[in-house]
């Protein structure tokens, strides 16, 4: 039951730091971004290419990981999702669809459809048996709690204590406010959607042993990172990542003890939690 | 003599986490009113509007419409017993004409607004009456532009008909003239002197004409609580809500 | 006649090209016989996208999850005719009867709740039903689908044959029914208390209109219509498999709607067409990457403005 917790916070921290992009893009320009498991996926395709073929280690992969998704996030809003903040959701929603279809295809295309697997460093293979085996720690998903932590803190910190994070806070609140006190919210946005998409792929790399990864990775996850942000509210980092815990623990019980029904109870979950409280179980207002 | 009461609220208490929005509200409006409430910026009239409309429900406190408790009746059912609002800023049916507009705002008071079948406007009283309010509010030549097209005097004329439309017993504006640019409101104010006897009015307005040509009652509403209440007269002569509102009058140099 | 009473009048008259182009539309299996399968194709995708239109373009609720519907419909209808009854038409009747329960329960859930809260629960519950379907797999068939339905004569008369005719004629005959039915509700004051819901729901409810209660009706309507075209689909086809339930088919029926233009009726036939035509088209010339077209399409359609689309017919439409 331990080990079942433990994979469950460590399933959640890794959803977390997928989503938490989604979240503040969301909550910042109200935008409904579906792209944004795309970039996941391609941080976990660029971790496979780096790892096997250029044959850098795995902790080296990270970063770079982060780096190249961001500047993708980067140019992809500069050039694009500028475009369509003022357009109806409906259209953004499609939009996204779009993206994510072309991505999917884009894959499929130039890698191939077969599952890809990352090798992981000898170090982080292997497994830590506490109390006689009740509680099982893979040294993996050891590894995802403490980066997934150690970046939850870093994101704080830069929200609560940084003058960016200061600006940022200040236009998800009120953007016209915002710029009327001389904030660069063009720069905001350009910026956020950068270090959001970046944690997507970093997120996508490092979950590519946990979660799979292949290029139907977008669609099938879309969900569970629209649950964290619609659970867990956009305004601010405890919402989404309580959400994100909260949604990773059901998922990997329910499969566990009810194979039968598995996802099942969390589709319903969901749809209840949001019935009840249609602005998400942690946020502060309603978007 | 009792005067026939319409609407009323008692100790209407409304509070957002800690700011208290109204407070401790008691209030009568009688029928055939031409009752004007006013108040700084900030003091709670539309807060109030919305608790008696049913828009917002009330922290505590009663409400009642001719008689009968509407504390918490939902806002529709309200509308349908006769109490009706208009809006401070515009809400109208951006892809509807005015024509179609008000055809739907007569149906519904007609009872026929769930009709699934008839096409709108077959049946001929709804064409009578859109003629006719069409006609009082000047609208008869817009009457097929969509709304989204039109002149922002002529929405605001728009606004009011629909309030109109649907027969109200009590009426309540929230200022009605608010932005209207100076040639388009003659217009309104006239429409808005026009009323029928038997509809009670309560109107929100910082307009001080409108304000003293239009009430022949007033209520002073400050930080959600009544000051005063009385006469034009009266209350333009209380020194408290000349400090509070109408500006003290010997603070000239 | 006043004017006012003229406008009004307007508002029902039907266009004489609408007549024109059903005539030819229920032509088509006699003029394109080989073409009969792909005809009763278009025919149910463009059912299910008028009813979705009564929920998107008429009320403005924004559903990922119409295809739950769909599926639902699908597998109520080849499941009944499968242990039942196989007549065709009593299939549809148990199709719609079926979808509109669960309609009107789901209606439940949009009522209240953002955009976002409305696409995640339509989503969820799509989402659901499929693993239901998936999971449930002694009744479904599971991830092989439900086989070998076989249907009754409609009618009792005209078999189904081998080569789609009846099938055709039977989509399009219903279909017809429907459109002539939602020709009528979208011009009556229930049609009109929907587009001002969509439009302004708070002064909606100002004017008296309860504003949950036509929400739940026409949600049930919208998911009975979406039942009948996936009972039309199991039946025409013999078959139904977990994708009735799929992102893919609510995506792709959205994004027909676009094309075609929400709020208007024409939409959904429009939309189906040229959607159904140009899959045809690319698929032919790049099979496995109509993905990647579709995905380019929506995004530049969205860079572009759904609005400017040339749509020469849409100038006799009303909003």
């Amino acid at each position: 039951m331990l080990t079942l917790l433990f994979d469950g916070v460590a399933y959640g921290m890794l959803l977390f730091v997928l989503a938490v992009g989604l979240s503040i893009t969301l909550g910042l320009m109200n935008f409904i971004n579906l792209a944004h498991g795309s970039f996941a996926m391609v941080g976990g395709y660029a971790m496979v290419m780096l790892s096997k073929q250029l044959q850098i280690p795995f902790l080296i992969c990270l970063p770079i990981v982060f780096v190249v998704v961001a500047l993708l996030g980067a140019l992809l809003e500069s050039t694009l999702y500028r475009r369509m903040y003022n357009k109806p959701h409906l259209d953004q929603v499609l939009f996204s669809i779009g993206l994510t279809f072309m991505a999917v295809a884009g894959v499929d295309y130039f890698v191939g459809s077969t599952q890809q697997l990352v090798q992981l460093p000898e170090f982080l293979k292997g497994r830590t048996e506490l109390w006689d085996g009740a509680l099982g720690m893979g040294h993996y998903r050891l590894a995802i709690i403490a980066v997934c932590a150690a970046l939850t803190v870093v994101l704080q910190q830069l929200l609560v204590r940084t003058r960016f994070g200061a600006q940022l806070r200040a236009a998800v609140d009120n953007q016209r406010v915002a710029a009327g006190l001389g904030i660069d919210v063009n720069r905001v946005f350009l910026i956020t959607f950068a270090v959001g998409s970046g944690l997507a792929g970093l997120g996508g790399a490092m979950g590519a042993e946990v979660l799979g990864l292949d290029p139907v990775f977008p669609l099938k996850f879309m969900i569970y990172f629209l649950i964290v942000v619609a659970v867990g509210g956009t305004s601010g980092l405890t919402g989404p990542l309580l959400a994100a815990l909260l949604l990773g623990i059901a998922d990997v019980a329910g499969k566990y003890y009810i194979p039968k029904l598995g996802a099942f109870i969390v589709y319903s979950l969901m749809i209840v939690i949001l019935m009840w409280r249609p602005q998400g179980l942690f946020s502060r207002g309603s978007k | 003599m009792s005067a026939d009461i319409v609407l009323s609220c008692q100790g209407l208490v409304k509070r957002f986490g800690g700011i208290t929005a109204t407070n401790n509200v008691s209030f009568q409006l009688e029928r055939g009113a031409r009752h004007a409430l006013i108040g700084p910026n900030g003091a709670g009239k539309t807060t109030l509007i919305n608790l008696l409309t049913g828009v917002l429900p009330p922290t505590s406190g009663r409400i009642a419409l001719l008689g009968k408790d509407i504390s918490h009746l939902p806002p529709h059912q309200r509308v349908r017993r006769g109490l009706v609002r208009t809006f401070q800023i515009n809400q109208l049916f951006e892809s509807l004409t005015p024509l179609q507009t008000l055809a739907m705002a007569v149906t519904q008071h007609l009872g026929q607004g769930g009709n699934g079948w008839q096409a709108l406007g077959r049946d001929p009283r709804v064409a009578h009456r859109c003629e006719q309010l069409l006609a009082q509010f000047h609208l008869t030549e817009v009457m097929d532009q969509a709304t989204q097209e039109l002149a922002y005097g002529k929405r605001r004329l728009l606004e009011m008909a629909i309030a109109l439309a649907c027969q109200p017993s009590v009426l309540l504006l929230d200022e009605p003239v608010a932005g209207v640019p100076a040639g388009e409101r003659e217009e309104l104010l006239q429409t808005v002197a026009a009323l029928p006897a038997d509809v009670s009015v309560l109107l929100i307005e910082h307009d001080m004409d409108l304000v003293f040509s239009f009430a022949k009652r007033m209520t002073v509403l400050v930080n959600g609580a009544v000051l005063t209440e009385g006469s034009p007269a009266e209350v333009a002569a209380d020194a408290r809500v000349r400090e509070v509102y109408l500006g003290q009058a010997d603070q000239h140099g | 006649m006043s004017s006012v009473a003229k406008s009004l009048a307007a508002l029902a008259k039907p266009r004489w090209w609408e007549f024109a182009v059903w005539a030819m539309l229920l032509c088509l299996p006699f003029w394109m016989p080989s073409h009969a399968l792909l005809i009763s194709e278009i025919t149910i995708i463009a059912l299910f996208a008028m009813s979705l239109d009564l929920i998107l373009g008429y009320s403005g609720i924004v559903s990922l999850g119409h295809a739950a519907f769909f599926g639902m419909g699908a597998y109520s209808s080849a499941l009944f005719a499968k242990h039942i009854n196989p007549d065709p038409l009593l299939g549809l009747v148990v199709a719609g009867a079926v979808t509109a329960v669960l309609g009107a329960v789901c209606s439940l859930s949009v009522l209240r709740g953002s955009d976002l809260t409305r696409l995640m629960v339509t989503l969820g519950v799509a989402l659901l039903l499929q693993e239901l379907a998936n999971k449930l797999d002694f009744i479904t068939g599971g991830a092989d689908g439900l086989q070998g339905v076989v249907m009754g004569p409609v009618l009792g008369r005209f078999e189904f044959d081998l080569f789609g005719q009846t099938a055709a004629w039977y989509a399009l005959g219903v279909t017809l029914l429907v459109f002539l039915l939602l020709r009528q509700v979208v011009q009556s004051p229930f049609g009109f208390s929907l587009k001002t819901i969509r439009d302004n729901p708070l002064r909606a409810q100002a004017i008296g209109i309860s504003v949950h209660a036509r929400l739940i009706a026409v949600y049930t309507l919208a998911a009975a219509l979406a039942g009948l075209a996936g009972g039309l689909q199991a039946q025409t086809t013999g078959f139904a498999s977990l994708d009735v339930f799929g992102f893919d088919r609510s995506a792709d029926v959205l994004l027909m709607l676009v094309i075609g233009g929400t709020g208007w009726l024409w939409g959904g036939i429009i939309g189906a067409v040229v959607f159904k035509t140009l899959h045809s088209l690319i698929s032919a010339w790049t099979p496995q990457y109509w993905t990647f077209w579709l995905g380019l399409f929506l995004v530049l359609l969205m860079l572009l403005g759904r609005e400017r689309l040339l749509r020469p017919w849409t100038w006799g439409r009303r909003a």
